[in-house]
């Protein structure tokens, strides 16, 4: 729902690791898909498209305007009340829950010591500033800064990331998918096999610290930096990408669907240099595809509503007859537009 | 049969280096430490050198000469997109081969000196530059801590200015990719799988205690050969 009149400030998602962070623009609008519940969704979805539809909204510079957006709140604000700290989320199971494919000692550490870490440390950066009080993608993207990122993004990301992950999980995982996400993946990947593949290798090469994900993206070009000028159907699919740090898919304006975490101590309890092998106990023993699938339809319901208020913006638009800023861009793409243009006949 | 014993997969190996040395590529083998596993201990347990030498170092210089064969094998064919492709894994396994060398010449047992203080022109440059041996540990501690994800924690003389530098790394970046005539003295490991079974989270409690085995006395040669 990004204002697509200013193409030049587009995200530049990448599939490709992350040597320095590039500059981007970010959001000027929450990306509400951690909702569990269509419901959410649809509430949250309801509160964003109130937002894009005044007409200043695509009139704005890419400058961020988070303090009037305090209050647009994300799938959070339905089940958590805003309040100046962000919590510590425990696991939606006991510690002990997935063994024996990660044990009890490292969701002890990871969970209770570095996700605590992140959060507390988060709450000590942000008391007092701006960003009390915002929600924690707001956080997010507010420090994320298009790239060149504010101290309080790696703490607020990690916060974000490490609960998307302890939701990826449930004891007794894995299997494989079913329904739309089960027909998506064989669209987008050939097969469960071809997913599965992909998803390893990205995981298995992303270099030193960071996370592989399965994302739903739309209305996106597949390089990177391109938000798609005519969006089709064919946009949207599912991608594997990884991200070095704390870098997660919320700024490159993908929707996550899962994730795994490849920092040394995710894994290095249980596993210790064998990074392959934890790939696979998570894919077969810990994944859990039926919220992958509650994802993924969130998902579907925001962009769908997102393109509603696009289309009615379009067609306000239309009536007052404003020229659309990038008619330029494909003007002359077609041979035989050019062909008036030629000096030399 | 005599054929046949001659083609098993060592010997095929062996047969291989023998053609990579013939065309000039040299390929690399694990350093030996001049110290047991457990020597460093209680500062660094023998289960974490063990692991972090035989596996971690190891696997960054097998993916190191696989890339370097590939990119071989492309200058030769003048595949320029292959040898562009190949330039993370260079830097990502070769980068962690030349940190890891330079880092078990850093450590040293306690009874081989380890931890004990430099003296002579180095130990006179750290008090001129950073006040004192403890200041600039201090120094190198925040700064190693600070190291979001994974990196490294440098001391360095830089051998055109003559002047020591603290500076981080991140992944497996060497430290000439930070400056051209930055010279390791002191590297300090801060990937997770550097003190994580022994230390877990707290990274601090790893940077406060390595300074016990760190051996200066290499830091010193190194220096006085940077600046005479």
């Amino acid at each position: 729902m990004l204002c697509v009149r200013n193409p030049k400030t587009l995200p530049n998602p990448t599939r490709h690791p992350l040597e320095t962070p590039p500059k981007l623009s970010s959001s000027n609008y929450e990306l509400c898909f951690r909702g569990m519940v269509m419901a959410a969704a649809t509430t949250t979805a309801s509160h964003l498209t109130s937002f894009l539809s005044t007409p200043e909204f695509c009139g704005l510079s890419r400058s961020l305007q988070w303090p009037q957006r305090k209050r647009r709140c994300t799938s959070r604000s339905v089940h958590r009340k805003i309040s100046a700290s962000i919590n510590l989320k425990p696991p939606p199971y006991p510690l002990h829950a997935l063994e024996p494919h990660m044990s009890k000692e490292t969701l002890e550490y990871h969970w209770g010591k570095h996700h605590r870490a992140y959060v507390d440390n988060l709450n000590k950066q942000i008391e007092g500033t701006e960003l009390d009080e915002m929600s924690l993608e707001t956080i997010i993207s507010t420090s994320y800064n298009k790239g060149d990122i504010l101290p309080a993004f790696n703490n607020a990301a990690q916060v974000w990331n490490h609960e998307f992950f302890w939701e990826s999980m449930k004891p007794n995982g894995g299997g494989k998918p079913t329904g739309e996400l089960l027909e998506l993946i064989n669209r987008d990947f050939g097969s469960f096999e071809g997913l599965i593949n992909e998803f390893k290798s990205a995981a298995t090469t992303q270099f030193g610290s960071g996370w592989a994900w399965l994302v739903y993206k739309e209305h996106k070009l597949d390089i990177p930096n391109a938000r798609n000028p005519r969006p089709s159907e064919e946009d949207k699919k599912l991608v594997v990408v990884k991200s070095p740090n704390a870098v997660n898919p919320l700024v490159w304006e993908y929707h996550p669907l899962l994730a795994l975490d490849v920092w040394e101590h995710a894994y290095y309890l249980d596993f210790e240099n064998r990074r392959r092998d934890y790939i696979s106990v998570f894919l077969d023993n810990l994944v859990s595809w039926k919220t992958v699938s509650l994802r993924l339809e969130a998902a579907k319901v925001l962009v769908a509503e997102r393109e509603k208020e696009m289309a009615e913006i379009d067609a306000v638009d239309d009536l007052e007859m404003t020229e659309p800023e990038d008619s330029d861009m494909y003007f002359g793409s077609d041979p035989e537009d050019t062909e008036d243009f030629l000096d030399d006949e | 049969m005599a054929l046949r014993t001659l083609a098993t997969p060592k010997t095929l190996g062996v047969l291989s280096r023998f053609q990579q040395q013939a065309r000039g590529l040299q390929t690399f083998t694990l350093p030996d430490l001049s110290y047991d596993y457990g020597a460093l201990e209680p500062a660094i347990s023998g289960e974490i050198m063990q692991l972090h030498h035989q596996k971690h170092h190891q696997t960054y210089i097998t993916n190191y000469n696989k890339a370097i064969e590939q990119l071989d094998d492309a200058i030769a064919k003048g595949d320029a997109s292959t040898a562009v492709k190949l330039q993370s894994a260079i830097k990502f396994n070769g980068g962690g081969h030349v940190n890891h060398s330079i880092f078990w010449k850093n450590l040293a047992p306690t009874s081989a000196g380890g931890g004990e203080p430099p003296h002579g022109s180095l130990g006179w440059a750290i008090d001129q530059s950073f006040t004192s041996v403890d200041k600039l540990i201090a120094k190198m501690n925040a700064e190693g801590a600070a190291v979001q994800g994974s990196g490294w924690v440098w001391l360095a003389v830089d051998k055109e200015l003559k002047r020591l530098v603290v500076e981080t790394t991140a992944n497996q970046d060497p430290l000439v990719t930070k400056g051209p005539n930055l010279v390791p003295l002191i590297g300090i490991d801060v990937w997770e799988h550097a003190y994580y079974l022994q230390y877990k989270n707290v990274r601090p409690d790893y940077l406060k205690n390595i300074w016990k085995v760190i051996n200066w006395k290499y830091a010193s040669e190194v220096y006085e050969k940077e600046c005479p």
